[in-house]
């Protein structure tokens, strides 16, 4: 057993994985045989894109004119006045086609599924973002679609399966396990042991076997290359601090990533702490509140059982109730380059209802979470300290279960 | 020589193949699981798998998933599972047992205790699902320095060049996982298979069982032929699943029946003349 949590051997954070898909002690790939070949063959063919130029500049024209990239990098200007501490800004990832930043991912994956000569798409999802941005793609290049997604996110999470429904894609409902995003994830894994022949999965986070967590990266980070662009055009200089949120934690790694090796710079996770950290299986905060285990593909921490059951999780966020994490944010954990924090389901509402009340945006309960944990941190911090959260996805989806949390007629 | 070595080794001097049965530790409770286990050698099985109970068995179809959460929500823990082990083998020390699951309930043991566990109970070997090669040097060396056979699976996506290596630090028999998908979901193809299996012994001079999908005699009797063992799974799982009550609970006809199946499967592959009883 490894036991050695590696700090990085350079002085980079950004070096990783390694050539086996592992960072530090966390990663790798942890698959049945049948669908080892498969997940070679993919890192060899994300290999080839990658050195192939017209691959990045196809996808950067889809970003552009189909995703609506760059996303405004916006001064959220009365919040900061209420909370009265850093300058805060929001980068509007939320404003991209389909309401929220999956698509950046879904759109590099669809590509790789062409290069491939792929001809059939799967997908889990949890709120559904993933699974309309999927669909959505899966349109635009007319490819057949399969959505696993759990019998209880589909009850809280009605509109999104619509949206999925009008885009052509079949929504396979997953009622094994607590039928939440966890069973999404093993139905699509066994879909595709049993199709590999023609069927490419689109992971919508960073997590899985190597090479998803740093392909889903690489795809999400234009997201923080966008955000220092942008506040080096506004400010002059760098932000100081950076806060997202957390369920596999795609939104977060995509807007960490670019800053990892600029010391300057405090970046802060946010995990869903449901009912409170305390309270057992009552959260998702697989890091605040989890330990380290081998699930879907990789090592990560997990929330889990002393006999090693992985839990169920709970969270209001239909986004963040998944009991992983990606990889590379244990590493991060572990070594001390992120600090991982968890708010309650409470505090996210609250926050949710203060956001779309002060800046006339009604964010998704997932970004909610980083908009609770900005209320908290913003006022400790100087007037001219820098603060981005990564608005990451819209509310439109959320509204009914909100209208019900808050007892409120619709 | 380990007892699976001994068995395969046995199984050839009587000229057959030998019938490797699974079923969920645990499942439906522990006493009634414990039971089937010590009569199956009896009814006729030459190898036993016993499945670890995961909350998260990926690969594995809705017969055995289900069978799982049986186990777990009746109790039974990785503890128990090799308790099973212990009690059984104060009764019989020749039927190989091996242990299959997925990595996690294993890591978290931790690896070294499960092993050393493992062996004190009398377990044999160790499947691992979700351990490729890429990832078990931080079992298999531990658990065949502790004289276990470390089983590895063989796939039809398996290709000729990545087979070698999977082949490499496998011990005790090859596994060939007969479909391209989870258990007990489709029927194998047996030309396919055979042709498979071939490219296998050609590579290695290990006994080969083949499994997935395996439900009818006919089909035991047909992967006989190619094969030195059959491994039926899900068609046991299955068959102990319908004789349960409305509540999921064990009654009198589960252990019979369970049982009768193994009998009706094992003898196809045995001399008229040496039929088991039960």
């Amino acid at each position: 057993m490894s036991t050695v949590t590696d700090t990085p051997a350079q002085n980079t954070y950004r070096a990783g994985p390694d050539e086996q898909g592992h960072f530090g002690l966390y990663g790798g790939r942890f698959v049945a045989e049948t669908l080892m070949p498969l997940i070679l063959e993919l890192e060899q063919a994300y290999a080839d894109a990658q050195a192939d130029p017209s691959f990045q500049a196809e996808l950067d024209a889809l970003l552009a004119h189909y995703a609506g990239r760059p996303s405004p990098l916006y001064f959220a200007e009365r919040l900061t006045e209420h909370l009265g501490g850093a300058k805060i800004y929001f980068k509007r990832d939320e404003l991209n086609h389909t309401g929220s930043h999956k698509i950046n991912n879904c759109l590099g994956q669809i590509q790789l599924a062409r290069r491939m000569g792929r001809t059939r798409i799967i997908a889990e999802t949890g709120a559904g973002q993933h699974g309309v941005a999927v669909a959505t793609v899966a349109a635009r290049f007319g490819l057949p679609c399969v959505i696993y997604m759990g019998a209880t996110d589909i009850e809280r999470q009605r509109p999104n399966v619509f949206r999925m429904k009008l885009l052509g894609a079949e929504v396979k409902a997953v009622t094994s396990g607590s039928g939440t995003l966890k069973d999404a994830m093993n139905d699509a894994l066994r879909d595709w042991i049993a199709n590999v022949h023609d069927t490419f999965y689109i992971i919508g986070t960073v997590a899985g076997p190597h090479p998803y967590p740093a392909m889903v990266r690489n795809f999400q980070s234009v997201i923080g290359k966008e955000t220092r662009e942008q506040m080096m055009e506004r400010e002059g200089r760098l932000p100081d601090t950076l806060v997202a949120c957390i369920g596999g934690g795609s939104n977060a790694m995509g807007l960490f990533h670019d800053f990892l090796d600029d010391p300057s710079v405090t970046i802060y996770g946010v995990e869903a702490g449901g009912h409170g950290i305390d309270v057992e299986n009552g959260h998702a905060a697989s890091m605040t509140g989890g330990k380290p285990g081998v699930l879907h593909g990789n090592r990560t921490y997990l929330l889990q059982d002393d006999d090693g059951q992985i839990l169920e999780g709970h969270s209001i966020s239909a986004g963040l109730d998944y009991p992983g994490v990606g990889p590379e944010h244990s590493w991060l954990k572990d070594s001390g380059r992120v600090t991982y924090v968890s708010v309650t389901d409470k505090e996210a509402l609250t926050a949710f209802q203060l956001c779309t009340k002060l800046e006339g945006i009604i964010p998704a309960l997932e970004p909610s979470h980083a908009l609770a944990y900005v209320t908290k941190l913003a006022p400790t911090l100087p007037s001219d300290n820098l603060l981005v959260m990564n608005m990451c996805g819209r509310g439109d989806k959320d509204i009914f279960a909100v209208a019900e949390h808050l007892h409120m007629e619709m | 020589m380990t007892r699976i070595d001994k068995k395969f080794a046995d199984l050839k001097s009587q000229g057959r193949a030998g019938l490797v049965t699974f079923i969920t530790g645990g499942d439906p409770d522990y006493d009634t699981s414990l039971a089937i286990l010590k009569a199956l050698p009896g009814a006729g099985a030459d190898i036993i798998e016993i499945g670890m109970p995961f909350s998260d068995p990926m690969a594995d179809g809705p017969a055995i998933q289900a069978s799982s959460l049986r186990a777990l929500n009746a109790g039974q823990t990785m503890k128990k599972t090799l308790s099973m082990v212990r009690e059984f083998r104060t009764k019989d020390d020749t039927t190989p047992i091996v242990l299959m699951g997925y990595y996690n309930p294993i890591y978290v043991y931790p690896v070294d205790r499960f092993v050393a566990d493992a062996v004190e109970a009398g377990a044999d070997g160790l499947i691992v699902v979700d351990l490729p090669p890429e990832e078990d040097e931080e079992l298999r060396p531990a658990a065949t320095a502790a004289g276990m056979n470390v089983i590895r699976l063989a796939t039809p996506t398996t290709d000729a060049k990545r087979l070698p290596a999977v082949l490499s630090n496998t011990s005790g028999f090859v596994y060939y996982v007969s479909i391209a998908g989870i258990t007990g979901t489709a029927a194998p193809d047996i030309d396919s298979v055979a042709a498979h299996v071939g490219r296998i012994k050609a590579n290695t001079s290990l006994p080969i069982a083949v499994g997935f999908g395996v439900k009818t005699e006919d089909q035991v009797s047909a992967f006989a032929r190619i094969a030195e063992g059959v491994v039926v799974g899900s068609a046991l799982v299955s068959a102990l699943a319908q004789s349960l009550d409305g509540e999921g609970k064990a009654t009198e006809a589960t252990k019979p029946e369970l049982l009768g199946l193994v009998k009706r499967l094992s003898s196809v592959l045995r001399h008229p003349a040496e039929t088991v009883a039960v």
